[in-house]
């Protein structure tokens, strides 16, 4: 397993109060997973990436990152983890402002060991995998949000991490770049990257292979989806799809392929709404 | 992190900000070019001081005859004859730490030269007068001991003599007038300026004490050979104050005073008068120095202030650097190298303003500026201090946020 977290829990005092954002939360996600992580605000899933991605120590609980327990780490250590092992995409793209995509891409890289003479050439491969090949010296501002996100997922490739998290990468998206991100982020899967993602959108949750929803800082169901390729299918016709998806829950165990078998339900419902 | 990386993060953000680099840098630049300007000032005051020092002769110790008691009151100094030109030349001989003791007679009138005179002053002395004051002859030559032996009619002039006298011709060999005592003109004295007092030293004639006693003052001096005063010069490196009470026992023996008695002559330490003026030259650098560096003070709050509110408009970005992988010294490093680098950048500016200040100052207002390098790497390295100092702070701060506080910061 690439990641195991066993009775996860995490809570924080808001004044006298005490918030017990996650309350034993037990995950395990296998390398090349492609897992969508959903819920309603406040139901924990923020907590649980922010652990996720060693941002954050849980107060009780086991969390296995490759081979390395990291939930007891100092923050330097887990800063350390968070260089070699993970990349972010956040929803707000989070690139610095009036920094060229290469720098952007090659931030990570000021903070690993890695010879500085290697920093451009891997950026330069990481925006070129994202098809930005010839946007090296734009600034953000000169980008659009799509090619920013990008070069924001470039940046989270480009010190090889075993695993990347995407935190409502097209939040901040319209329709059509947000199916583009997603079939970028998709590919990625494709090649053996580990991904997981929180969404609030069930089409977008939808390109994922498992999808894990939370309530209440716990588990509430752990399912796996069939992905599709999206990419060629006209946004209107995908929210019904994927409210299929949802509404129809899948027995554990059920295969990818027999998973399209809902695709006419899914169409029924369109019909419906 | 390396520490170039470092630097380059720390030149690009400030790059992004010119506007705002640029003002937090001027507190720096003009803090440390009013330091270097104000020590420039300062310094050049002292040194002007000290060239009066030099200018007068320096370790110079007068010796002044005793005054006159005639009913009850004191005559002053000079009133009565108690110091010889015998004395002038024991002091020379038999004290130790005395190099050239040179007695003066002192007169003033007018001097004349075909149809033009002035009046000045003039002394009658020996060769040693010249070496007592470091005084040296640009033109012509000194009067030389047989000439003092045999009383010749022979005269050094000082600068302005010459001038008014001469104008621009050459006063050698010419025959002035003093007294109505014809005396040749052997010499002209190098230009020696103004005293501290205010008065112009090259307003001066020079000439055998024998040929102003006995030719010039006339009848009321040439009995005996007493002199007004003795200047005498001590030797280099050596106490003042010893020097001092060595001449006066040998004065006093000389005098054959008996221990109860008071001297029966003045003396008068110049150096202590050029101390007390240097003192006060000191305080006053010291005292502009100390104001200056409350602007540079103003400046590194200034600084700190900048870097503060750098923190908080870049939470996002120290989250984001958090969250790829910066330790929480890689974030302190690059916000105080940020703020070190702006002050040292503004330093380097303030160094060349200020430099070009203090000859701005010293050409336009005309007063002495000496620059001192000990200024210069004082200012660097304060400003530098000021960078760390002012700079730690928020660069701390910046270091302690949490990554994911700072990530949802907005």
């Amino acid at each position: 397993m690439l990641i195991q977290t066993v009775n996860l829990t995490k809570a924080y005092s808001l004044g006298h109060q005490v918030v017990h954002a996650l309350q034993g939360v037990s995950l395990n996600i296998a390398a090349g997973e492609f897992v969508a992580v959903m819920g309603p605000s406040g139901s924990g899933k923020s907590t649980f990436m922010n652990l996720l991605g060693c941002l954050d120590r849980p107060t009780a609980g086991d969390y296995r990152l490759g081979h390395e327990e990291v939930s007891q780490l100092s923050s330097d250590e887990l800063a350390a983890v968070r260089n070699r092992k993970i990349g972010f995409v956040f929803q707000h793209f989070n690139l610095l402002a009036r920094t060229s995509a290469l720098d952007n891409v090659a931030l990570p890289l000021l903070y690993s060991p890695l010879p500085p003479q290697e920093h451009a050439e891997r950026a330069r491969r990481c925006l070129a995998q994202v098809g930005l090949a010839d946007r090296f010296n734009h600034h953000p501002t000169q980008l659009s949000g799509g090619q920013q996100q990008r070069v924001a997922i470039a940046r989270a490739l480009v010190n090889d991490p075993i695993l990347v998290l995407a935190d409502e990468p097209t939040g901040a998206l319209d329709s059509q770049t947000s199916v583009d991100i997603m079939n970028l982020l998709q590919s990625l899967n494709r090649k053996g990257m580990t991904i997981v993602l929180v969404t609030h959108e069930h089409d977008v949750a939808a390109f994922a292979s498992r999808i894990v929803t939370f309530r209440d800082g716990r588990v509430i169901e752990d399912s796996l989806n069939t992905p599709n390729d999206h990419g060629n299918m006209p946004p209107q016709i995908m929210k019904p799809f994927v409210l299929s998806m949802i509404f129809v829950r899948r027995p554990k165990g059920v295969g990818k392929k027999q998973g399209s078998q809902y695709l006419p339900f899914g169409s029924c419902l369109e019909a419906i709404l | 992190m390396r520490l170039t990386a470092i630097l380059r993060i720390a030149l690009h953000a400030l790059r992004i900000n010119k506007m705002r680099s640029a003002l937090t840098m001027l507190g720096i630049v003009i803090g440390v070019a009013a330091v270097i300007i104000m020590i420039a000032i300062g310094n050049g005051a002292s040194a002007k001081v000290e060239d009066q020092v030099r200018s007068l002769g320096s370790n110079i110790i007068l010796i002044l005859s005793g005054s006159a008691l005639s009913g009850g009151a004191k005559g002053g100094s000079g009133s009565q004859p108690t110091i010889f030109e015998e004395d002038a030349t024991a002091l020379s001989k038999e004290a130790s730490l005395i190099q050239a003791a040179a007695p003066t007679l002192r007169g003033s009138g007018q001097v004349i030269f075909g149809n033009a005179n002035w009046s000045t002053t003039f002394y009658g002395t020996t060769p040693d007068y010249l070496e007592v004051r470091e005084w040296n002859v640009i033109e012509g030559r000194a009067f030389e001991a047989f000439e003092v032996q045999g009383a010749a009619k022979v005269a050094l002039i000082g600068q302005t003599v010459a001038k008014n006298l001469f104008g621009d011709t050459s006063p050698l060999d010419q025959i002035i007038r003093i007294r109505k005592t014809p005396l040749t003109v052997i010499g002209v004295l190098d230009r020696k300026g103004q005293s501290m007092m205010g008065q112009d030293q090259d307003d001066i004639v020079l000439m055998p004490i024998s040929t102003a006693r006995n030719r010039v003052l006339g009848a009321t001096q040439a009995r005996s050979k007493s002199v007004g005063s003795i200047m005498v010069k001590v030797r280099p490196n050596e106490d003042m104050a010893a020097a001092e009470a060595e001449l006066r026992t040998l004065l006093r023996q000389r005098h054959r005073l008996q221990p109860e008695q008071d001297d029966d002559f003045f003396v008068r330490n110049l150096s202590e008068i050029l101390e007390a003026q240097e003192a006060a030259s000191k305080v006053m650098a010291m005292l502009l120095a100390a104001v200056a560096s409350v602007s540079l003070l103003v400046g590194g709050i200034g600084i700190m202030n900048i870097m503060l509110v750098s923190v908080t408009e870049r939470t996002r970005e120290i989250g984001l650097r958090m969250a790829v992988g910066a330790k929480r010294q890689d974030i302190l490093a690059q916000f105080l190298i940020e703020a070190v680098t702006l002050s040292l950048i503004g330093g380097l500016i303030g160094i060349l303003l200020g430099i070009g200040g203090a000859f701005l100052v010293g050409a336009l207002a005309e007063w002495p500026t000496r620059l001192s390098s000990m200024a210069i790497v004082l200012a660097i390295g304060f400003s530098a201090t000021v960078g760390v100092f002012f700079g730690f702070y928020p660069a701390k701060k910046a270091s302690q946020l949490l990554p994911i506080e700072a990530l949802r910061y907005e």
